[in-house]
């Protein structure tokens, strides 16, 4: 089992596409229902900042299934601006989501692995993992 | 995985026990529950699936509806989770903040310290408590050479951790000052360039320096901006306000400090201190000059330092023991 699926970023509609198609394939690799809950939370977020941050990008998902590993591995990449100081939004506290818990340190809680890469005036990509349990 | 088990059997039991008695014994237990959930980072959202799997236990003929509408409500707590597990890093984060801070705060008061002198002919009482964990006032004691008593008396405008910095900085430039005997006027000026080359222009500092001649039992002052002090005239039993004219350190480079001077009676007493002294609170009502010195009057048969110690505890307790600014008080008497 390896694919790749991706959902273009344009409309605020397509954070929808985004989540929905996260979630089905977080259910076919077998994630619970909570799991899935905390995947499309994470899928709406990066996409949500493509969308409100970078105009345009997509959001990409592959199910992992090594030997003794199985999960989701998602991907988010924009031709944005970029982030200028990445230590600060990383930070607690200082998202624009006003202490809603959420922005890209809510993404790394919701997920297992976080990796980020951002070039000012080139863009964005974003990878984040979730192991099954 | 085994706690998380563990809990869910807790939790269907306790379930269990509460539809079957309804009673305030299972509702208690359910918030242990939640406590306990607490301490081990249990999110809402862990809490709500609980739910459904003790329900779908419970009642296994469930309708699909209600089922689907508890993922609804598991969707819902997703972000509320998120926030519960950002507000716990934060705090942990203001936990380590204030240990720090109680660290520097110790640092400082190494830093700041002066050693109160034992003076011929003089009684010597001084206190500085400060409203927060940092002091923004500053009190400092030096004998020269020519066994004169230097007194100086600062206010940072400001409060916390920056007037501290600051209160640092005119530490280590009066210790760099020659042990002679320097007028009151020049240590100011010097100061104020020390302050005007050195702090951002929005930070004020005052000061009030005070030189005591044990030959001639002179006491020369002057002041920058600073509260004014007290003269206690003892034959005639009365206080006189004790001003110089002098602009706030840091302001200008060239800012000049005229110096005055007073003859010191046997029994008299010459009171400095900081606005946190005069400005305290009762309610929303700032007290009257009058009334520090009626309080001071009132302790003055006291020891120096027990008289500054008990005005601090009289108005420490008319401010229901929360300082709003750091109080400075020091007290110079002339023995009888």
């Amino acid at each position: 089992m390896d694919f790749q699926s991706c959902v273009n970023i344009k409309k605020e509609w397509d954070i929808v596409g985004a989540r929905q198609l996260g979630r089905d394939i977080a259910k076919k690799i077998g994630f619970g229902t909570v799991d899935q809950a905390r995947i499309a939370t994470a899928i709406s977020e990066l996409a949500r900042n493509i969308y409100l941050y970078a105009g345009s990008g997509k959001v990409c998902f592959e199910a992992i299934d090594d030997m003794n590993h199985k999960g989701l591995s998602i991907i988010a990449v924009d031709e944005g601006p970029g982030i200028e100081e990445l230590s600060q939004v990383m930070e607690d506290g200082f998202s624009t989501s006003g202490g809603l818990g959420a922005g890209l340190p809510g993404v790394k809680r919701l997920m297992d692995e976080f990796d980020i890469v951002s070039e000012q005036g080139k863009g964005t990509e974003i990878k984040v993992v979730k192991w099954l349990r | 995985m085994s706690t998380l088990k563990l809990d869910l059997e807790n939790y269907k039991e306790l379930l269990k026990e509460y539809i079957r008695t309804k009673d305030e014994q299972a509702l208690y237990q359910a918030e242990q529950f939640s406590k306990h959930s607490m301490q081990h980072n249990i999110s809402p959202e862990e809490i709500i699936n609980i739910h459904v799997q003790s329900l779908q236990e419970i009642y296994p003929e469930m309708p699909a509806d209600i089922q689907a509408s508890m993922n609804f409500l598991l969707e819902t707590m997703i972000s509320y989770g998120l926030a519960y597990q950002e507000h716990q890093a934060l705090r942990e984060k203001q936990l380590e903040l204030k240990s720090e801070l109680s660290v520097a705060a110790n640092m400082q008061k190494t830093l700041l310290s002066t050693n109160k002198p034992d003076f011929n002919g003089i009684d010597i009482g001084a206190i500085s408590v400060p409203a927060k964990q940092m002091n923004g006032d500053y009190h400092h004691f030096v004998q020269d050479q020519e066994g004169s008593l230097g007194i100086g008396i600062a206010d940072v405008i400001g409060k916390g951790v920056p007037a501290a910095l600051c209160m640092s900085m005119i530490k280590y430039s009066m210790d760099s000052f020659p042990h002679k005997r320097m007028d009151p006027s020049v240590i100011l000026e010097s100061l104020n360039r020390v302050v005007e080359r050195n702090v951002d222009s929005s930070m004020f500092i005052t000061m009030f320096y005070g030189l005591y001649n044990p030959q001639d039992h002179k006491f020369y002052y002057s002041s920058a901006g600073h509260e004014p002090g007290y003269y206690y005239h003892h034959e005639q039993g009365e206080f006189s306000e004790m001003d110089a004219p002098g602009l706030v350190l840091g302001v200008t480079k060239d800012a000049e400090y005229p110096q005055k001077e007073k003859l010191v009676e046997p029994g008299d007493m010459i009171i400095m201190l900081t606005d946190g002294v005069t400005e305290c609170r009762q309610g929303d009502r700032f007290i009257e000059p009058e009334e520090v010195l009626e309080i001071i009057k009132e302790y003055m048969h006291l020891p120096a330092q027990e008289m500054v110690e008990q005005v601090y505890k009289h108005f420490e307790k008319l401010q229901d023991f929360q300082l709003r600014d750091d109080f400075t008080l020091v007290v110079l008497r002339r023995d009888v």
